[in-house]
């Protein structure tokens, strides 16, 4: 079974997403970057985030990594806040059932796209 | 540059506009007011082409998939061709048949609709007079009504509420809509409700208070009304006869300054999250002044409210005139 289904698919990013939003919102390290003034438009992009870096279906391309972030590059995002909104990544999941193995292969898939997400 | 015709005619447009400001300037009067996509105002149905991305936003279902915009937050990048009709035949027309005072500057304006209009009570419809003046209000009353009844702050210098305030009972105004999605769901009977508005907030509030009533709520309702001092107050006996006969029902009158009895004194916001720490599995409702009511969402959230159980409608009005925005 491919990982988002064994994880729960659409469904499980539906219940991860307030949690996650939640924890970004509420960790000084990274809430700036995610001050949104409209946080439903805000909700509707953590969960591209996470319907993506869960192996789900989507049309995204290293190249919109690079422009979707390269604002938030410019605010000074850098690797430690990527480390950071794995290691809430992997806690939300943990909550909600996944093992430590699929959580492993959930965070080599928000690595893979490191460098574009720092636009490097 | 995207080619762009409104009703037939061919309209120019610049790079990074929207449609509602190409239109304006073309001379084209579209309704509009909050120029910020609250108000739903500037409806518009795209005829050809795909509706510009981000322009549907809190569109009801059924008039994004018909192809409506709204006109301020499209920005063209392809070819389009909108029309401004199909929008004006989606309203029906009302007649003014009351408008009593509740308070020192907030008017209940009563209207009559010329055919039954269906909506949930809470939601807001955008009323237009026949100079095209739009601006929206949330309708106070609950379906099944005679009127559609809605609380009006009269506001100096505003050019609808004015309007309003001198009492042009007998006036005809076109109503189009219903929109927006604070309204109560029967499926939450046992889940505690927090309403939480300043001002004419009240309105959608009281509207969702009988509502709940109506379908027989039966988790605490705890109903917070802010006003600057307690003159801005309004249906306080009212609200108080509501609690005083309903065990699960309580109402906090909340002024920033000039205590009277049986009123809190604080900052709205301050006064909801010192009573609530955890909303997780609460239904809240926020109406009213637009800062105080992103500001309530977030805290709201942060307190462990699920953003689809937050029900927000902040009252965005429009730019002071010869401002450009
Ligand atoms: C979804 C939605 C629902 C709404 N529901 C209601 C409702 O139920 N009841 C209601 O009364 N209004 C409601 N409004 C606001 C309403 O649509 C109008 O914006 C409002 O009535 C002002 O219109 P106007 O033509 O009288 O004033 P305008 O001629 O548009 O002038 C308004 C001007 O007044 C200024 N202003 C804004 N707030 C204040 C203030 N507190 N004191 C002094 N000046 C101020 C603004 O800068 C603005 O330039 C709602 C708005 C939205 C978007
Ligand atoms: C780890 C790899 C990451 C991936 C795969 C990823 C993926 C995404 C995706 C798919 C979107 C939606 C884009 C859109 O539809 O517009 C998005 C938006 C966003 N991401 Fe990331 N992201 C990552 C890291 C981060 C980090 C580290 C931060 C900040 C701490 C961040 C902050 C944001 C913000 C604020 C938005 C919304 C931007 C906007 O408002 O347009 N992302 N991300
Ligand atoms: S929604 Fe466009 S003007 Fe208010």
């Amino acid at each position: 079974m491919a990982l988002f289904d064994e994880l729960g698919g659409a469904a499980a990013v539906d219940k991860a997403v307030d949690i996650f939003y939640r924890r970004m919102l509420a960790d000084d390290r990274v809430a700036r970057f995610f001050e949104g003034v409209d946080m439903d438009k805000q909700a509707a992009k953590q969960k591209a985030f996470l319907t993506m870096v869960m192996g789900g279906p989507h049309n995204y391309t290293g190249k919109d990594m690079r422009t979707g972030h390269a604002g938030l590059v410019s605010k000074g995002l850098n690797d430690t806040h990527v480390d950071v909104v794995i290691e809430h990544l992997g806690a939300v999941l943990k909550e909600l059932g996944a093992t430590d193995a699929q959580i492993g292969q959930v965070a080599a898939l928000a690595n893979s796209v490191r460098n574009d997400v720092l636009s490097r | 540059m995207p080619a762009l015709r409104c009703d037939g005619q061919s309209v120019p447009v610049e790079a990074g506009e929207s449609l509602l400001e190409a239109l304006l300037k073309a001379g084209v009067p579209l309704p509009h007011s909050c120029r910020a996509g609250a108000c739903q105002s500037c409806l518009v149905k795209v005829t050809a082409g795909e509706p510009p991305a981000g322009s549907q936003v809190g569109l009801r279902p059924a008039l994004a998939q018909q192809g409506f915009v709204l006109g301020c937050l499209a920005r063209p990048e392809h070819d389009l061709e909108i029309s401004t009709d199909a929008a004006a035949a989606a309203s029906i027309r009302g007649t003014i048949v009351g408008v009593t005072p509740l308070s020192r500057d907030v008017v209940l304006v009563s209207i009559s609709p010329s055919e039954p209009l269906s909506y949930r009570a809470g939601q807001f419809l955008t009323v237009l007079r026949d100079d095209g003046l739009a601006r929206s209000y949330s309708i106070a009353s609950l379906p099944g009504s005679p009127y559609l009844d809605f609380h009006v702050r009269v506001l100096p210098g505003g050019r609808m509420s004015q309007w309003f305030a001198s009492a042009p009972v007998g006036s005809d105004v076109a109503l189009r809509g219903p929109n927006g999605e604070c309204f109560y769901d029967p499926a939450a009977v046992d889940m505690p409700l927090v309403l939480a508005g300043t001002g004419t907030g009240l309105a959608p509030l009281w509207a969702v208070l009988h509502d709940a009533l109506r379908h027989g709520h039966r988790g605490p309702i705890d109903l917070l009304h802010g006003a600057r001092d307690p003159e801005g107050l309004y249906l306080v006996d009212a609200l108080e006869a509501v609690a005083g006969t309903h065990p699960n029902v309580s109402y906090s009158p909340c002024v920033l300054t000039g205590s009277v009895e049986r009123t809190t004194v604080g900052a709205l916001d301050d006064v909801v999250f010192g009573r609530y720490s955890n909303l997780a599995g609460h239904q809240v409702f926020l109406c009213g002044d637009p800062t105080l009511v992103q500001k309530m969402k977030r805290r709201a959230f942060l307190a462990g409210a699920r953003l689809a159980d937050i029900h927000a409608d902040a009252f965005v009005t429009a730019p002071k005139p010869g401002v450009a925005s």
